[in-house]
Order: structure tokens, then C-alpha cells, then sequence
């Protein structure tokens, strides 16, 4: 870098000098931040999830006599609800596309898509969990079942709110348009959705899988 | 030296500042499917190996643990379209803080309580004493 440029100051004033101390706060544009701000939420959740994981990890081998991962699981049915989530991913990805092509009806269907495949991917947990709860392997049972629960669950009900969002969403961009705001919290719900996919791996590696090696 | 640094920094903001609005990367049908066969891929073979018990566990452990770091990095480049560079650095950074921070966490935990179980072992064998 040149020394010229080397003192280039922040800003300038209406007469090209150089202010190098601005005394008023420069103007951000609306929604500068939110995008990094957005990022520092899910960075926490992060942090929510480790926990989750970290107790699942401590505890997740105290059955107190009680039903063992292997009793529970059911493999394939674990790898349809992947598939689910995988796919709404995916699909999210298209509705982005066809959101930076301004198309709105294509970005709604893809929306709408993506909707249902986490309304199943909801539906199959329910249904797991509901099993599970009939066979008497309740939160309460072991401390094996109240970590699960507890992440899973935790998972679960991100979903279930990543599902109503989206929903907001689509009656938003309906009533409003592809305005900016709309556009930079369908970019946000995209972070969120990914991220919950994210997680995920991690759930279906540590909890499915390695619970059927033990 | 520092203020130099500052400068730098402040020069790539203004650049940022002038596409604002569409400076994200929104990744192409390409990628996404990238993304996606790669992920199908990573998901398909640790249930394939759980499932059909063609390994040893503890290989079969290893094996699903790497598919499994692999999957999330899949995920990070292509979905959520991770770079260095996004948001001016910041979302690197903190995603690396969260890491430091999960590890010492998680493993902490892990390895504090595997001791602790190994070290109170009699005191859990009262039914066969009894």
C-alpha cells in the first residue's frame, strides 16, 4: 500500500479534505448489521446445542435399566427424516435463487416445498417420540431418555419455529413484495434453516448412529 | 503500522458499502446441487456402515465421525456459504470463537465425567455386592 493511500481517512467533507475524526455517527443503511447480527444469534445457539450434546454425551449411557438405544431406534426411519430435512434444505436453496431473480411465485412454491418437507420431518418425529413414550421410554424413564429427549427435542422445536417463520414469511412477501426487508429476513431464515440442518448431522451421527453401535 | 491496518480496513468497507444490498453470496443452482450430492452422499454411507455392520464399531466410529465433520463443512461452504471473507471477516471469526469454545466444552465434559465414572466404579457395583 502506497503512503498515499495509507492516509486515506474514513471520510471526507463536501470540500475533499479529509476528516479523520468523524463527530457524527456515519449513516448505516438500514439492516447493515443484521445479516453479522443474525449470525452471532445462531453462533449462541450453537453454543445451546453443545451443551445439549455434551449432557447427551455424559449421560447418554446411564439406561437405569431401562431401554437402550438399540430397543428404541428405528434406522431407516431416522434416515427418512434425514432425507426430509436434506431435502427442505435443498429447496430453501431454491427459493433463494429464485429470490435474487426477483421471481416471486417461484420462490413462494419453493417456499411452500420447503414447508411441507419440515411439517414431515416434524410429523415423523412426533411419531417416533409418541412411539417411543407408548413403549415407556418417557423423559422421566433413564437419564439416557431425558438427554435425548431434551435434544432432540430442542432440535424439534427449532424446526417447528423455523416452520411458523417461514409461513410469516410467505403471508409477508404476499401482502408486501420482494421488498428489502423481506428479502434480508428470507436471507436470515435461509442461515437458520441451513443451520438446524447443521445440527442435525451432528444428532443423527452422535445420537442414531453411534447409540446403535453400542 | 496500526493505523495502517485501520486504513485497510476501512478501504474495504467503503468497497463493501457500494454493493450493499446484494454483496451476499447466494451461491448458484450449482453449487447448491453440489452441496447436495455431496451431503446425500456423506449421509448415505455412515448409515449404510451402521446398518449393514460391515465394520468394526470403533472403526465404524471413526469412519461416521469424519463423514460427519465432513458433512457439516459441506454444509458450511455450500449452503450457508461460509468464506473468509463474508462480512468483512466477522462471521469467520465468531464461528471460530464458537468452535474453541464448544471444543473445550464438549470434550471437557466428556473427558471430566469418563474419569469420574472410572474413578467412583465400586460405589456402582451395590447390586452385585449385594
Amino acid at each position: 500500500m502506497s503512503h498515499a493511500a495509507s492516509l486515506n481517512p474514513d471520510y471526507v467533507d463536501e470540500a475533499g479534505r479529509p476528516i479523520y475524526h468523524p463527530v457524527e455517527e456515519p449513516h448505516h443503511p438500514e439492516g447493515h448489521s443484521t445479516m453479522l447480527g443474525f449470525w452471532m444469534y445462531l453462533m449462541s445457539d450453537c453454543l445451546i446445542f453443545a451443551m445439549l450434546f455434551a449432557v447427551y454425551a455424559v449421560v447418554g449411557a446411564n439406561y437405569a435399566a431401562g431401554p437402550s438405544p438399540k430397543d428404541l431406534f428405528d434406522l431407516p426411519l431416522v434416515a427418512l427424516n434425514t432425507s426430509m430435512l436434506l431435502l427442505s434444505s435443498i429447496t430453501y436453496g431454491f427459493a433463494m435463487l429464485a429470490m435474487v431473480r426477483n421471481r416471486t411465485a417461484q420462490m413462494q412454491i419453493w417456499l411452500a416445498i420447503t414447508g411441507v418437507f419440515g411439517l414431515c420431518f416434524l410429523g415423523i418425529e412426533l411419531y417416533e417420540f409418541a412411539h417411543m413414550i407408548h413403549l415407556g421410554a418417557t423423559p422421566q424413564r433413564s437419564a439416557f431418555l431425558s438427554a435425548f429427549f431434551v435434544l432432540v427435542g430442542t432440535h424439534g422445536l427449532h424446526v417447528t419455529f423455523g416452520c411458523i417463520w417461514l409461513v410469516t414469511l410467505m403471508v409477508q412477501v404476499w401482502r408486501k413484495g420482494l421488498i428489502p426487508a423481506n428479502k434480508r429476513r428470507l436471507m436470515c431464515l435461509s442461515l437458520f434453516w441451513h443451520f438446524l440442518d447443521v445440527i442435525w448431522i451432528g444428532v443423527f451421527t452422535f445420537v442414531y448412529l453411534f447409540g446403535m453401535l453400542r | 503500522m496500526s493505523a495502517e491496518a485501520h486504513n485497510d480496513h476501512a478501504v474495504d468497507h467503503h468497497h463493501d458499502d457500494h454493493h450493499h444490498g446484494d454483496d451476499h453470496d447466494h451461491g448458484s443452482f450449482k453449487t447448491y446441487m453440489i452441496g447436495f450430492l455431496l451431503s446425500v452422499v456423506l449421509t448415505a454411507i455412515p448409515f449404510w456402515l451402521v446398518m449393514t455392520e460391515a465394520l468394526a464399531p470403533q472403526t465404524t466410529g471413526l469412519v461416521i465421525t469424519a463423514f460427519a465433520v465432513v458433512q457439516i463443512i459441506v454444509h458450511m461452504v455450500f449452503f450457508l456459504h461460509m468464506n473468509h471473507k463474508s462480512e468483512g471477516g466477522w462471521n469467520m471469526l465468531a464461528l471460530i470463537f464458537t468452535i474453541v469454545i464448544v471444543v473445550i466444552a464438549v470434550a471437557g465434559s466428556v473427558w471430566v465425567m469418563y474419569h469420574l465414572n472410572t474413578n467412583m466404579m465400586p460405589t456402582h457395583d451395590m447390586q452385585t455386592m449385594g
